[in-house]
């Protein structure tokens, strides 16, 4: 009797063990804060990639953007809402654009497309 | 439904479900930097849809929907990189980071016994399990955010936790 107990796998409380194992993961501090930031006040990254976009239309803008994006991402940005995903995705994209930029001017004109882009996107939907 | 209110139930949403987005994501591909970009993209695409999802709820927790989206983004990032996950979960660094030193003195071998028996599921069985266990969801909310139906989901859990206990009991013997 006692050796089959001992032959017999190992009994387990599984369910108990998954639970203790699988434990809710508390989200990185940064990333709760960033979140919370940008989708409820919405505000700062707006001004960041709006701040962008000036600094590059002191040049030509037509020579990066075409006659119709401005107009377009003025009216896409001015509810909050439209703001807030369009600075959210343009956010999201930066580091793409920052390894693919070759100078602080480039880096500009690629985030003045984005938002470009994603103006136009909240548009046509 | 006015865009202010809209935007304060998605601010509710998001503030009642990152931790389960961000614990789904995190089991899902192992490490904390996807987990990150995936419970951002998760909420994006959550918000784009938000009023559409709210309409066709018809009151329903929307839980299972976020994790959905999760679950289709999670999908996408690994058909981009045609590959399975880059990182299996890292069960030292799991151990030391999500669980309490009083887990860690009473089973640590086990726990990490369970972490690697999951990891070694199939996909739809490892997230059945990520929902029940990490999340805490029922049979049905689980059956929402896969698309099937109930009596299917829990036929898939049990499965899982029949599998995994296989598995467990296995590198038991070996050990």
């Amino acid at each position: 009797m006692a050796d089959r107990a001992r032959n017999e796998p190992e009994s387990i409380d599984l369910e108990a063990m998954l639970r203790r194992a699988l434990k809710p993961v508390d989200p990185p501090e940064d990333l709760a804060a960033r979140l919370d930031e940008t989708l409820t006040s919405l505000t700062d990254l707006v001004a960041e990639e709006l701040e962008a976009w000036e600094l590059a239309a002191i040049g030509d803008p037509r020579r990066w953007v075409d006659g119709l994006a401005r107009p377009a991402v003025a009216a896409a940005v001015g509810g909050a809402a439209g703001a807030a995903l369009v600075a959210l995705r343009v956010h999201q994209g930066r580091g793409r654009r920052k390894a693919r930029a070759n100078d602080p001017l480039d880096y500009a004109e690629q985030t003045v497309r984005a938002v470009a882009d994603e103006a136009r996107k909240l548009l046509d939907r | 439904m006015d865009k202010a209110t809209l935007d304060r139930e998605f601010s509710d949403l998001y503030r009642a479900h990152l931790k389960d987005v961000y614990s789904y994501a995190y089991y899902r591909v192992g490490n904390h930097h996807d987990a990150e970009d995936l419970t951002e993209q998760t909420f994006l695409q959550a918000y784009r849809h938000f009023e559409r999802a709210v309409a066709e709820s018809d009151g329903r927790p929307l839980r299972p929907w976020l994790i959905r989206i999760a679950h289709n983004l999670a999908a996408n990032l690994y058909r981009d990189r045609s590959r399975k996950p880059q990182t299996p979960i890292d069960d030292t660094q799991h151990l030391r980071t999500v669980h309490t030193t009083e887990d860690l003195v009473e089973g640590r071998d086990e726990l990490a016994r369970i972490l690697e028996g999951v990891q070694q599921l199939p996909d739809d069985r490892r997230e059945a399990l990520i929902m029940r266990f990490a999340l805490g969801m029922d049979n049905r909310e689980i059956a929402r955010a896969m698309g099937r139906t109930d009596g299917a989901t829990k036929v898939l859990i049990h499965r899982a936790i029949k599998q995994l206990e296989q598995i467990v009991q296995t590198q038991g013997a070996a050990a």
